[in-house]
């Protein structure tokens, strides 16, 4: 069976599993478990805020990324470390406060239509961008997987999350979620323990990157990472162990990615669908655990998979005669095929040179060698996909990664794209400008700002403003820096208002999206950056994808001198306040 | 009602204490041996690979889940202790 087949197969059987499940689920609503106050057990929420949260940036894109060694470990610390901010300093308030979306807290704590008018912008700004990442993402799993080029693969994806979305019910029913959850991790999981089997003898992949490498025979072990070291200094790239120069922005760039974490509306959500306070503390934990498992296999599998396909390139090591561009294996031509591996013989002696070109120290040995210039282009996000044909796992494995992959998209996609359309429709439409919108009226505004949402987020993603996972980053810096401040004041303070709330918020996301804007170009259309995205060019090294922890401090700052240069808040709302920091007496579930 | 108020002012004020405690471990963990003080643990070899890299690509998300699991414990403590527990 070709492996096309195969892939067909796996997606399908995946996509026959939810909708299954959904149909049974949807049966079993009349069945007394659903009734009134519901709700879902910790442990299942967990699963499924899990599925909600890893999206083709955790899945497809995350590991492409932290391949190029330490200095993106800022993506595991972020996007694991922001969960215990959301669980110590939101859920358990949020889901006292027992309303149902994030605006809504916004627009009752600061008792204005403005406040939620620009917690509404925020949250759909903070969500397209999100959504840009995950049609990147998408797009390469289904060019891959179908053999079509990148912008056909984005475009089907497009297809199929409008399709997926709009059939509404699938997301809201969070079995769906747990089944994805389970495809996911094992499809990311299996290749993983093959691989650390293959390389160190240590089936578990989180300690195997730990342990020695014993794929050169048990009497040539060497630890791994003191191997990665070794070889990829050995092409001039920097040590994959070693220290960054700039502290300051990879501090930011962390704190970034956490607040962002704490401030996004599809996962907070989540959290009011457990039926107690407590529960939205125990859900947090589970939820951590569920995605720990990913996050700790992810840098297993970006250093294991540097290693083998330096080991492709040069099979007789990096000191010997590299691979003939007309012997390479069949992986890199299908991947070549979707332009996102690309080859150019540069020294016209028919072989594959990699190597680091920009590293001036190690221009002299790269000429020496006779190389001139790295010849081939391998496309960070493809690492994770492409990482069981490079070495060489059965079929079936690549099948089952195609659908993890589309998984990940999918159901985050799907969620982010609810969030935007109950935005545009229940705050912006419904609450602000036509109360009296009939249900029919709200369905319509809900599809057809979904619709806009995909094409917008399609076209972006064509030409998206970085890897997947670095523009979900930005998205995160987007959200950080204006949704999570207002929702922190709005718990820990009763003395904010709705002017500082406001102003603080406004200040926040100007500031980011200037800065980002700045670099990237305005909303992110390709050449309308007025300076390149360098380094020299960042103020103080603080790159685009960091400064959404700078916002934050603006809207914190701006927040609390505008507040306490005008009125208290009423008494009503410092009540308001008293009572969400209390659990007894929370309100029945909301069943989403 | 004062007498309740009380209470309720002394729940929060432990609460905030709470946090604040794992929010230094979290701190410490992540910002700390993960980036601020990386170079000087990686000094430290443990079983041949460098502290510091463990640290920021695995041992801060151990330490996190860590951290969760002894809040909801210490929350549950609290919320019964003032009896405000469903």
């Amino acid at each position: 069976m070709s492996q096309f087949a195969i892939n067909l197969i796996f997606v399908g059987a995946s996509f026959a599993l939810y909708f299954g499940i959904a149909i049974w689920a949807r049966a079993g609503s009349t069945k007394e478990f659903y009734v009134a106050g519901g709700g879902v057990h910790p442990v299942a929420n967990g699963m499924a805020t899990a599925a909600d949260w890893m999206s083709a940036a955790s899945f497809i894109s995350m590991a492409g990324l932290l391949s190029a060694g330490y200095v993106n470990s800022s993506f595991l610390m972020g996007w694991t470390g922001g969960y215990v901010l959301l669980a110590m300093l939101l859920a358990p308030y949020l889901r006292k406060f027992g309303k149902f979306t994030v605006p809504d807290f916004i627009g009752d704590r600061f008792y204005s239509k403005g406040a939620r008018l620009v917690a509404v912008i925020c949250l759909i700004v903070a969500s397209i961008t999100y959504v840009i990442g995950q049609m990147a993402g998408a797009g390469v799993a289904f060019a891959r997987f179908l053999e079509v080029s990148n912008t056909a693969g984005i475009w089907i994806a497009a297809g199929v999350v409008f399709f997926y979305a709009v059939f509404g019910g699938m997301k809201g029913i969070t079995y769906t979620q747990v089944a994805q959850y389970v495809v996911l991790i094992v499809a990311y999981t299996i290749p993983a323990v093959f691989i650390s089997f293959q390389l160190t003898g240590n089936p578990l992949p989180m300690f195997g990157m730990f342990g020695e490498y014993t794929a050169d025979g048990a009497a040539n072990a060497v630890p791994l990472l003191e191997k990665l070291d070794l070889v990829v200094r050995d092409l001039g790239f920097r040590d994959y162990t070693a220290d960054v120069d700039n502290k300051l922005n990879m501090v930011l760039f962390t704190l970034s990615l956490m607040i962002g974490t704490a401030g996004l509306p599809h996962v907070i959500i989540r959290f009011f669908t457990v039926p107690k306070v407590a529960d939205a503390r125990w859900s947090a934990g589970w939820a951590l655990i569920f995605i720990a498992l990913l996050y700790l296999t992810a840098p297993a599998v970006a250093s294991m998979a540097r290693l083998n396909l330096i080991k492709t390139v040069y099979p007789n090591g990096t000191e010997q005669q590299s691979l003939a561009y007309a012997e390479r294996p069949s992986w890199i031509q299908t991947w070549e095929e979707t332009g996102l591996i690309t080859f150019e013989d540069k020294n016209n002696d028919g072989r594959i040179q990699m190597y680091n070109d920009k590293n001036e120290d190690f221009t002299a040995t790269a000429q020496a060698r006779g190389w001139n210039g790295s010849e081939l282009n391998v496309n960070n996000d493809i690492l994770v996909l492409a990482n069981p044909e490079i070495a060489q796992l059965p079929s079936w494995v690549i099948g089952l990664i195609a659908a993890g992959g589309i998984a990940a998209a999918l159901s985050t996609a799907a969620g982010l794209l609810l969030a935007i359309s109950s935005a545009v429709s229940h705050d912006l439409i419904k609450t602000m400008i036509n109360p009296n919108i009939t249900e029919k009226g709200e369905l319509t505004a809900a599809r057809v700002s979904m619709a806009v949402a995909i094409l917008v987020a399609t076209w972006l993603g064509l030409n998206p403003p970085g890897f997947a996972a670095q523009t979900v980053a930005l998205a995160f810096g987007i959200a950080g820096a204006s949704i999570f401040p207002a929702l922190m004041m709005g718990i820990f303070s009763k003395r904010v208002n709705n002017k500082g709330a406001v102003a603080g918020m406004v200040a926040g996301l100007a500031a980011t999206l200037l800065y980002i804007f700045t670099f990237l170009g305005w909303f992110f259309i390709p050449g309308t950056n007025m300076l390149a995205n360098t380094p020299d060019n960042w103020i103080l090294g603080i790159s685009p994808l960091s400064f959404g922890a700078i916002g934050a401090m603006i809207n914190f700052a701006v927040a609390f001198i505008v507040s306490n240069a005008t009125e208290e808040p009423p008494v009503e709302i410092q009540e308001l306040v008293e009572s969400v920091r209390y659990p007894k007496g929370a309100g029945a579930a909301v069943d989403h | 009602m004062s007498v309740q108020n009380e209470s309720a002012r002394s729940y929060w004020r432990e609460n905030i204490r709470i946090i604040m405690t794992y929010m230094v471990i979290w701190f410490a963990a992540s910002y700390g041996c993960g980036i601020l003080f990386v170079e000087e643990l990686d000094q430290i070899q443990f079983f041949g690979f460098p502290l510091g890299f463990w640290f920021a690509q695995q041992g801060a998300i151990y330490i996190f889940i860590g951290l969760i699991w002894a809040y909801v414990f210490s929350m549950n403590r609290l919320d019964e202790k003032y009896d405000v527990h469903e």
